[in-house]
């Protein structure tokens, strides 16, 4: 039914007798978000609407300095290589993709003359291939022209192993070739809905071919342009020393008009977030300071009278409790959390209900995180066409007390629950930081209320998120019963986010707790919803099938979500900066202005 | 002489091989891996860090990396950073000049205090200056810098908005605007880590003084008729200043090994904030040269501090 609506509403926007807000509004009301209702247009035959940004300055240049603080400074300038944000943020200055993601998750175009449609013959109708163009007379900081060649290279780049580039991943699977002087085509495997994935966002960055063709594979380290970008973005390379600062200046050849606005730009590295939120909302030494994990109230202080103010943006990182469903407290073949076993407490589905009923989302969203996250029954929160509606939290520990008692956990004479002789005991940790160790005492009391006897245990995050195989303390090895963290959804579309809990993902001691299933999580259903997905090309079906994904893991509480965080920056009060909760701070700075 | 030097320096070449092989075992035990950072983005899949993992030598036993380590060092080559992909050697040169300028001139800020106010307290026990200068010294020794730094960026920078607590390491400026500027910039991190090292050392100065100035020959030398200043500083001080030049000599080491927490409040890009980013994110080769070097720095200071004995007091022989 909602199939057939929905065909008959991009019928009406492709006659434009509806118009798009209205489409994704009423996209939005049947729980799917706004990048992929966007991703609906163009492959239904609509042209992706192009990015709204309000832009105001008439001229190129004039704006005086930008003045970045980093908290962790950039250590290198090589898109590919960057194993964190930082080390993007710092590239995307100076190099460029061909499009980048706005506030709503939609396509920007940056190095492509248009971003591919159905209608404009860019999207194969089989999903299995991408034409994009290339923007015309855009030139390399040398003065080189930009062609397809640096494109065709890029990938070649990226995808040799030898390379050991990071952005593997995106290139491993594809094949770019060269259609004309400025097209390519990207050849995906199988069908794949998803395909702004390679030349779009931070990875998507091209290299000149000119410059690095002599360094790929093992002699990537060698390549002296890996200190000194040359790329084609709004900002010329100057200065760069790892860690410490990046310094670019205007590039009067700019392929966009009117920009970039400010004269010179500087990214200075170093410090903590408190301070860094101080100099820009305090003192005003700095224009903008990037994630601010600051305690609102701190933030709210500040901003009192300051100089600047927080600013934030929407996207879909989730803040969650996994619920173990392997028994972490028996080694079986030298393996706990083994598949063989069943969490002793945890795999009666309606004591994990119970447990969900005994986080207090709001508390925590008022003591910790503030304006910097919402509440959310979902563990998939954005793009909203992906949103599910059919969710609910509540925070209520009598009726969490009544489950637990239906369920055979009586509360013996310690106030402790159990069951046959058992407690009702759980180890719980998280990776050691503020909020996440506020929040666990918030947990904790509620539980204690309850009747449930529960463990803290904090571990540092260089450990907790490390692949190490030999510690017992990282989170893929989930030796507890519940863990708290947070994963990022750096990409406005669900594929990957959601793909890690199909079974075959499982973290085991024979994939070296490689496996991305660390709840090990095991659902028919789930499986076939994903294989379903990945090759679906209907968008509108597609969104369906994640949309059902994501109330499969709220029915079976696998996750708890905590909260869906927004990421927090700190800015000048007449700087106007272009974020997006899919992107990089730094992937429109070309829109970066300062108001007069 | 130059064969009791030489000696010494032969001594250094065990114990340096020694504490390489302990540091080097230590970093490779300590958990974590410089591209954890990969593990929580959903984008990259855990087969290349993996892959990243096994290209850069980590799944090879320990012995093997540090043989390797050590055969590349004794070749000058210091490896290279794997998480900015550079030469180890440019990245710590690069951050030297900041740490040189910076603790350096901290270091004789507290010496400028230390020596004259802990000698002339120790001529004067328990008089007023004295008691006040003991008094001070013990608030700034029990006040660690993380405190004084912020204290100080919230007063001076905060509410007066006279200092900036950003440091540049280039100033657009040239001339005397550029020594101005530098100067102002500094102000705040020398003031907080040479306050904090004048402290201990007064103390130390003045109970160095206090040991000698009772000795008999003192009293000889005011018999004499010699004048204060000259019994003072020629005959008391020289004396006293042997387990002050200890004191400052394995201090020096720290002038190159910069200040972490110091470096870290007012981002002054040294070799103490390279030092602390390369443990967080696990790159061993950085961490590994940064803690070396400054075991030698220590052997060598060690060395220069004897043969001052040697000169300052020539009843010691070296042999």
């Amino acid at each position: 039914m909602l199939d057939k609506e929905l065909r008959s509403m991009i019928g009406q926007v492709k006659d434009g007798r509806m118009d798009r807000r209205a489409f994704i509004q009423r996209m939005a009301a049947v729980g799917l978000t706004a990048p992929l209702a966007n991703q609906i247009l163009a492959l239904g035959g609509v042209a992706m609407a192009q990015s709204p940004a309000v832009y105001k300055p008439t001229k190129r240049g004039g704006g005086g300095p930008l003045k970045l603080l980093w908290w962790q400074g950039p250590t290198l300038l090589n898109p590919h290589f960057a194993t964190g944000t930082k080390d993007q943020d710092g590239s995307r200055l100076f190099y460029e993709p061909l499009a980048s993601w706005d506030a709503d998750g939609n396509l920007n175009p940056i190095l492509a003359a248009e971003i591919p449609s159905v209608a404009n013959g860019g999207l194969a109708a089989d999903a299995k291939s991408v034409v994009w163009k290339i923007k015309p007379g855009v030139k390399w900081h040398d003065g080189k022209p930009l062609t397809a060649d640096d494109f065709v290279f890029t990938w070649q780049y990226a995808s040799d192993p030898a390379t050991a580039a990071v952005s593997i991943s995106t290139y491993g699977q594809i094949t770019v070739e060269k259609v004309s002087d400025l097209s390519i085509r990207i050849l995906f495997k199988t069908p794949t809905p998803f395909w702004a994935n390679a030349f779009v966002g931070a990875y998507g960055c091209v290299l000149p071919k000119h410059l690095f063709a002599d360094y790929k594979g093992s002699k990537s380290r060698e390549a002296p342009n890996n200190l000194a970008p040359v790329g084609t973005g709004p900002y010329k390379f100057v200065e760069f020393k790892p860690g410490d600062v990046v310094r670019g200046q205007l590039n009067p050849d700019y392929h966009m008009p009117n920009r970039p606005h400010f004269d010179t730009i500087e990214m200075k590295g170093g410090g903590d977030a408190v301070s860094a939120a101080r100099a820009v909302i305090q003192t005003g030494e700095f224009d903008f300071a990037w994630n601010m994990q600051v305690e609102d109230d701190v933030l709210l202080r500040l901003e009192k009278g300051g100089k600047g103010k927080t600013v934030y943006a929407t996207g879909g990182d989730i803040e969650f409790i996994a619920i173990n469903f392997t028994d972490p407290h028996t080694e079986v073949d030298g393996e706990r959390s083994s598949m063989k076993t069943k969490h002793p407490i945890l795999s009666d589905p309606n004591v994990r209900k119970a447990l969900a009923l005994l986080v207090d989302r709001e508390s925590v969203k008022k003591a910790i995180y503030g304006r910097a996250g919402r509440t959310t029954a979902n563990y998939l929160n954005g793009p909203e066409k992906f949103v599910s509606k059919n969710t609910s939290w509540e925070f209520n520990i009598e009726k969490a007390s009544k489950m637990l008692d239906d369920a055979g956990w009586k509360v013996g004479s310690d106030g402790i629950r159990e069951k046959d002789g058992k407690k009702f005991k759980l180890l719980y940790q998280t990776s050691t930081n503020g909020p996440r160790q506020k929040t666990q005492a918030i947990v904790k009391q509620a539980c204690q209320k309850a009747g449930i006897d529960v463990e803290l245990k904090s571990v540092v995050a260089s450990v907790f998120f490390s692949s190490d195989v030999a510690n017992p303390d990282t989170y893929p090895k989930f030796y507890a019963d519940i863990e708290e963290f947070q994963i990022p959804m750096t990409q406005p579309d669900p594929a990957l986010h959601m793909r890690r809990y199909i079974s075959a993902n499982v973290a085991t001691k024979e994939n070296k707790w490689q496996g991305q299933n660390f709840p090990r999580y095991v659902n028919k259903d789930y499986d076939a919803a994903i294989a379903a997905a990945e090759t679906e090309t209907d968008p509108v079906k597609r969104a369906a099938l994640y949309i059902k994904c994501n109330d499969l893991l709220w029915q079976d509480t696998v996750f708890i979500p905590v909260m869906h965080r927004l990421k927090v920056e700190a800015a000048a009060n007449t700087l106007r900066p272009a974020l997006s909760g899919w992107a990089n701070e730094t992937d429109n700075i070309q829109d970066w202005y300062r108001e007069a | 002489m130059s064969q009791y030097v030489l000696r010494r320096l032969l001594i250094a070449i065990p114990s340096l091989l020694a504490i390489s092989l302990v540091l080097f075992v230590v970093l490779a035990l300590a958990p974590g891996d410089p591209f954890s950072e990969l593990a929580t983005n959903p984008n990259v899949p855990p087969e290349v860090q993996a892959a990243l993992r096994a290209k850069f030598g980590l799944d090879d036993p320990i012995y093997l990396r540090y043989l390797h380590w050590l055969n590349a060092m004794l070749h000058g080559d210091w490896g290279f950073s794997f998480v900015s992909r550079m030469d180890v050697d440019t990245l710590i040169l690069q951050r030297l000049p900041a740490t040189l300028y910076v603790i350096g001139s901290a270091q004789i800020l507290a010496l400028l205090i230390a020596i004259p106010v802990g000698v002339y307290a120790a001529t004067k026990p328990y008089s007023l200056f004295d008691q006040i200068a003991n008094t001070l010294a013990f608030v700034g020794f029990s006040l660690p810098t993380f405190f004084t730094g912020i204290l100080f960026i919230l007063i001076f920078s905060v509410t007066l908005d006279w200092l900036p607590f950003v440091y540049t390491t280039d100033i657009k400026a040239t001339g005397i605007h550029w020594v101005l500027e530098m100067i102002r910039q500094a102000i705040m991190p020398v003031a907080v880590l040479g306050l904090f090292q004048a402290a201990s050392m007064t103390r130390f100065v003045r109970s160095a003084m206090l040991d000698v100035i009772r000795l008999d020959y003192v009293t000889t030398a005011r018999a004499k008729g010699l004048g204060q200043a000259t019994v003072i500083v020629k005959h008391v001080m020289r004396n006293a200043m042997i387990p002050v030049v200890t004191l400052i000599a394995l201090q020096m080491p720290a002038v190159f090994g910069g200040a972490i927490v110091t470096e870290q409040i007012f981002r002054i890009p040294g070799i103490g904030s390279l030092l602390i980013t390369s443990i967080l994110s696990n790159d061993t080769p950085v961490v590994m040269a940064v803690t070396f070097v400054f075991a030698c720095l220590v052997v060598l200071f060690n060395l220069i501090a004897d043969v001052l004995y040697g000169w300052l007091d020539p009843r010691i022989s070296l042999r």
